[in-house]
C-alpha cells in the first residue's frame, strides 16, 4: 500500500508542473498588456508609453519568460502570489480565506450527497422497476434539468422572503448553509443516486450473488455483499466529486453572495484582476489533481485489485 | 433505421424529439414568428401582465417576453448546439487518430488530454473568459477548447474497441489503406456512440452556458439570452418574481426534452441494453457521462 | 429409488413471453450422477437454477420438483433456503466471479457453514483446512485469507468443492464446472469431482458440453436442444448407441478432441493407480 501511495504521488508530480506552467502561460495569452490593465485599475489619468513602460520593469516583465516562470513558481510554493492589481492586497490574502470558505460550502455539501444518493440509491436498486423508484428517478430527472441558479433564486424567494425562515445572502451561521447546500445537492445528487443504483443492480446480477444465495446466505448478507461492492464505485466517485464541486460553486456562490472562490473569481475576471485569475486557476487545478489522487489511494485501499494494477 | 423507430414508438421521446425540433425551427426563424422586436424598449408596458398582444407580459424594460424568448433560442441553444458539435469534431479527430494508430501517437494524445482534464471544467472556462474578456463567444471558445479532450477520451475507447475486431483485422490483412478502413468500417459503428455521447452532454452544456449569462459573464444586455433574462429578472426578485417563471420554466422544458432523448438514444443505439431486462442499466453510461460533462463544463 | 424428480418443468420470460423451457421432465437417482449436455444457450443453467429457485428476477417457472419426496415449488422462500447449501449444493462455472470480489475468500466460507450449521469459527476453519487439504489445496488457512483474484480459477473451484465436502448436501449441482479452466486445471478439478463422488456418495447433476468428461463422470446423459431434452440415457447407451440425430452430431464433433483428452487424462489416472 506504500509502494502505491508513493508512485501515485510521484505521477502527479509532473502533472502539477506542466499545469503551473500552463497556468503562467495562459496570462500571456491575453490580448491586453497587463501593464495596461494596472495602470488602469490605479485610475492612473493619462496612460503614456513611458508609464507602461516603467510599470513593466516594475512587475518584472521585461525579463526573459522563463526566468518570469521560474520566479513565480518558486513563489508560488511560498504561497505568494504576488499582489492584486487592483486593490494592491497580496492575492493570498484575499484568496486564502476565500478558499476556506468555498472548502467548507463543498465538504457540507459533499456529505449531504453522499447521504442523499446513498440512501436514494439503495432504495431504488432494491425496489427496481416499483413505483418507489420510478417516482424518485423521475422527479430527480426533471431536478437535474433544472438550471441552479433558477432552483437558487425561487429558493431564496420562498424560503428567504415568502416565509422569512432563512437568510438570503451572506455566510453568517449554521443557516446561511442551507440553501445553498441544498441547491448544490439536488444539483448532483440525481447524478450521483443512479450511479449508486446502477451499480448496485449490476452487482445484483453477478455470479457471488447466485452463489451466495445458492449456499442459503439469508438476503439480508447478500445484500450487505453488493453494497459493500456498489459503495467501491461509490467512493470513488465522491472523491471525485468533491474537487468538481470545489470547481463549480460558481454560480451558487454569487446568487448567494458566498464570500468564497467563485465569488472572487468573477469579481476578479470582471475587473480583470490577472495575479488573482491565475492563482486562482492555480489552486484549484492542485486541489484537483490533490483530490483526485487520494480518491485513487482510497479506491485502492478499498479494491485489492487495483492496488495490484499498478 | 429501426432503431430510430424504436425510439420514436415511446411517446416521450417522440414528444421530447418535437419539442426539439419546433424550438429549433423557431430558433431559425425567429424574426418571422416572434410578435415583436425582443430589443424595443415599452417603459409604459412595464412588467405588464400578460395580455393577447404580448403573451407572456412584458420586463422591466417593458419589452415582450415571449419575443426575447424566442430569439433567445439562438444563443442558448444553437450557439450551444454548434460549439457541441465542434468540439465534438475535434475530439472525434483525435480520437480517432489515437485509437485506431496507438503506439506514440495515442500517448502523445491521451497525454495532453490528461493536461487539459486535470483542470475543473468550470475553472477552465473562468481562466479562459477572464483572459479574453468577457464575452459570449468567449465562453463558446472556453467550452470547445474544454470540451473536446472528453469527448476524445471517450471516442478513442470507443474506436479502439472497433479497431480491434475481426474486420478491421481481415481488412488490414487484405491490404485496405487506413482512410478506406476508418471511413468504411469504423465510422459508421462509432457513430452511434458519438451520437450517444454528444447528446448527453448537450443539456448539461445548455445548463451551464446559460449559468455564465447569469453571472453576467456571457451575453451582454440588450441582447436576449436565457440565462441573461433571469440575471435581469433576479434583479427584481422580490418585487416581480413572476419574471423568472418564463424562462426558467423554458429551460427545465428544453434541457429535460434533451435528457431524455439522449437517454432514450442510448437504450436504442445500444443493442445489448435492447431487452426491457437491461434497460435500467443503460442509463448508468450515460449518467456518468452526465457526471464528466458536469466536471468537465 | 429417484432422490430429485423435475416434472413438466417449464420456463418462460415474463418481460418478453418467450419460453425458455417447454416443457421438461427428468429424475436423478440416488447416488447417481446425471450430466446434461447441449451447446450454449439450449437451456442447461436455467434448469440448474430453476431447481436451485435461483432464476433472474423476470424469469418465470411452473412444474413440479420433488426433491426426498418433497414438492420445492410449493416451499417458501424461508424453507428454501434453508435447503438451498446444506441440501442442493450449487457449484459454478467461474470460481473468480463467485465469490465477493471485495472479501476474502473465508468470508464466505465461513458465513455459510455459520448459517447452516451454526459453528465457532475455530470449528469452521478445522473443518475447511481439513475439505481443502482434500481437494488437493496446499496451505488452506493462507487461501482462505485471499482475495478471489489471488486465486486462479482452478483453485477457487476446489474451493467451492470443499465447500460441498463440508456441507455434505444430498446432490451436487455443477453448472460447468470446468468450461472456463484449461486442461491442466480441468483434469485436477475432474479429478476432484470423481473423488467427491467416491467419497460422499452424493447424487450429482453435471453440467458440461465436454463429452470427455461426461464419459467419465457421469452415469445417465440427458441431451438439451433448444430447451428440449432430445435424448435421454444411460451414459453407456448415449455414447455407443445415439438415438438423435443431435446426439450423434454432438458425439462425432467431439471425437476428435475427446480422443485426446481421454489419451491424457486415461494416462495420467494409470499411473496413479
Amino acid at each position: 500500500m506504500g509502494r502505491y501511495i508513493t508512485k501515485r504521488l510521484l505521477i502527479s508530480i509532473p502533472l502539477v508542473l506542466l499545469i503551473s506552467f500552463v497556468t503562467f502561460a495562459f496570462i500571456h495569452l491575453s490580448p491586453l498588456d497587463p501593464a495596461e490593465v494596472v495602470l488602469h485599475s490605479q485610475g492612473v489619468p493619462k496612460i503614456t508609453e513611458e508609464l507602461i513602460e516603467q510599470t513593466k520593469a516594475e512587475l518584472g516583465m521585461d525579463q526573459p519568460f522563463l526566468t518570469r516562470y521560474l520566479r513565480w513558481a518558486v513563489s508560488c510554493l511560498q504561497l505568494d502570489f504576488g499582489k492584486s492589481y487592483v486593490n494592491g492586497k497580496p492575492v493570498w490574502s484575499l484568496l486564502g480565506p476565500a478558499f476556506i470558505n468555498t472548502f467548507k460550502l463543498t465538504m457540507v455539501s459533499a456529505v449531504s450527497i453522499v447521504v442523499l444518493s446513498i440512501v436514494l440509491g439503495v432504495v431504488c436498486a432494491l425496489k427496481a422497476g416499483k413505483m418507489v423508484d420510478k417516482s424518485i428517478r423521475g422527479a430527480s430527472f426533471f431536478l437535474t434539468s433544472m438550471p441552479s441558479y433558477w432552483l437558487a433564486a425561487l429558493m431564496i424567494w420562498y424560503f428567504a422572503v415568502k416565509l422569512d425562515w432563512l437568510p438570503t445572502s451572506g455566510m453568517d451561521s449554521y443557516k446561511s448553509y442551507l440553501l445553498p447546500v441544498t441547491v448544490i445537492t439536488i444539483n448532483y445528487a440525481g447524478i450521483y443516486f443512479r450511479i449508486i443504483r446502477s451499480s448496485m443492480l449490476s452487482n445484483m446480477n453477478e455470479d457471488y450473488v447466485l452463489y451466495g444465495r445458492a449456499c442459503g446466505l439469508p438476503e439480508k448478507k447478500i445484500t450487505m455483499h453488493i453494497l459493500r461492492n456498489s459503495l467501491q464505485v461509490a467512493v470513488s466517485v465522491f472523491c471525485m466529486a468533491i474537487p468538481i464541486i470545489l470547481g463549480s460553486t460558481v454560480v451558487v456562490e454569487n446568487i448567494f453572495a458566498w464570500p468564497g472562490l467563485g465569488t472572487l473569481s468573477v469579481k476578479s475576471i470582471l475587473s480583470r484582476d490577472f495575479p488573482i485569475i491565475q492563482a486562482y486557476v492555480l489552486v484549484l487545478a492542485v486541489a484537483f489533481i490533490l483530490f483526485n489522487t487520494i480518491s485513487d489511494i482510497i479506491n485502492a485501499a478499498m479494491n485489492p485489485k487495483v492496488r495490484n494494477d499498478l | 433505421m429501426n432503431r430510430l423507430k424504436y425510439v420514436l414508438k415511446d411517446k416521450v421521446a417522440a414528444l421530447s424529439l418535437s419539442i426539439i425540433a419546433v424550438t429549433t425551427v423557431a430558433g431559425v426563424f425567429a424574426p418571422f414568428i416572434a410578435p415583436h422586436d425582443p430589443e424595443e424598449v415599452n417603459m409604459e408596458l412595464q412588467f405588464a401582465a400578460s395580455s393577447w398582444e404580448y403573451l407572456l407580459g412584458n420586463d422591466h424594460l417593458g419589452r415582450c417576453m415571449l419575443s426575447r424568448l424566442i430569439y433567445g433560442i439562438r444563443p442558448s441553444m444553437l450557439w450551444v448546439f454548434a460549439a457541441l458539435v465542434l468540439s465534438v469534431t475535434i475530439g472525434s479527430i483525435v480520437g480517432f487518430l489515437a485509437g485506431y494508430f496507438r503506439g506514440k501517437t495515442d500517448a502523445f494524445l491521451m497525454r495532453v488530454c490528461d493536461v487539459m482534464l486535470s483542470f475543473p471544467g468550470y475553472v477552465m472556462t473562468l481562466a479562459v473568459i477572464g483572459i479574453l474578456g468577457v464575452g459570449f463567444e468567449n465562453i463558446l471558445l472556453a467550452f470547445v477548447l474544454m470540451k473536446w479532450a472528453w469527448f476524445a477520451r471517450i471516442i478513442r475507447t470507443s474506436v479502439m474497441q472497433y479497431a480491434e475486431s475481426e474486420y478491421v483485422k481481415f481488412s488490414k490483412a487484405i491490404g485496405a489503406s487506413h482512410l478506406k478502413i476508418m471511413i468504411s468500417h469504423i465510422i459508421p459503428v462509432a457513430l452511434p456512440d458519438i451520437a450517444v455521447i454528444a447528446s448527453s452532454s448537450f443539456g448539461s452544456m445548455i445548463l451551464q452556458i446559460s449559468g455564465f449569462s447569469f453571472l453576467g459573464l456571457g451575453i451582454q444586455a440588450p441582447q436576449a439570452e436565457w440565462g441573461m433574462m433571469l440575471n435581469e429578472a433576479r434583479e427584481v426578485m422580490f418585487s416581480r418574481p413572476e419574471l423568472m417563471l418564463a424562462p426558467g420554466l423554458t429551460i427545465v422544458i428544453i434541457v429535460s426534452a434533451i435528457n431524455y432523448l439522449a437517454d432514450t438514444l442510448q437504450v436504442a443505439l445500444d443493442p445489448q441494453l435492447m431487452t426491457s431486462k437491461n434497460k435500467q442499466l443503460g442509463f448508468e453510461t450515460t449518467s456518468i457521462a452526465k457526471l464528466e460533462g458536469k466536471g468537465v463544463a | 429409488m429417484n432422490l430429485l424428480e423435475v416434472n413438466h418443468l417449464k420456463i418462460w420470460d415474463s418481460h418478453t413471453d418467450r419460453v425458455i423451457i417447454p416443457n421438461s421432465s427428468f429424475h436423478v437417482k440416488q447416488g447417481s450422477c446425471l450430466a446434461i449436455v447441449g451447446e450454449s444457450g439450449s437451456g442447461k443453467s436455467v434448469t440448474c437454477r430453476a431447481i436451485m429457485r435461483l432464476n433472474k428476477v423476470g424469469i418465470r417457472q411452473s412444474g413440479d420438483i420433488l426433491f426426498k419426496g418433497e414438492n420445492l415449488s410449493e416451499l417458501s422462500e424461508k424453507e428454501m433456503r434453508k435447503r438451498r447449501g446444506k441440501h442442493l449444493c450449487m457449484i459454478l462455472q467461474h470460481g473468480m466471479r463467485a465469490f465477493d470480489p471485495s472479501c476474502v475468500v473465508g468470508v464466505h466460507l465461513k458465513e455459510t457453514l455459520a448459517e447452516h450449521f451454526g459453528w465457532s469459527q475455530g470449528e469452521i476453519i478445522a473443518r475447511m483446512k481439513s475439505a481443502m487439504e482434500n481437494v488437493m489445496l496446499k496451505n488452506p488457512i493462507e487461501v482462505m485469507n485471499k482475495y478471489p483474484h489471488q486465486l486462479s480459477g482452478g483453485m477457487l473451484q476446489r474451493v467451492m468443492i470443499a465447500l460441498a465436502l463440508v456441507l455434505e448436501p444430498d446432490i451436487i449441482i455443477a453448472d460447468e464446472p470446468t468450461t472456463a479452466l484449461d486442461t491442466i486445471s480441468q483434469f485436477e478439478v475432474v479429478e476432484q469431482f470423481l473423488q467427491l463422488r467416491e467419497q460422499m456418495g452424493c447424487s450429482m447433476i453435471f453440467v458440461s458440453h465436454d463429452l470427455g468428461i461426461v464419459k467419465l463422470i457421469a452415469d445417465e446423459v440427458l441431451v438439451m436442444k433448444d430447451g428440449k431434452i432430445v435424448e435421454n440415457g444411460t451414459t453407456r447407451a448415449i455414447f455407443t448407441d445415439p438415438q438423435h440425430e443431435y446426439t450423434r452430431y454432438l458425439i462425432s464433433t467431439k471425437q476428435v478432441l475427446n480422443q485426446h483428452y481421454k489419451k491424457i487424462l486415461g494416462g495420467v489416472s494409470f499411473a496413479e493407480r
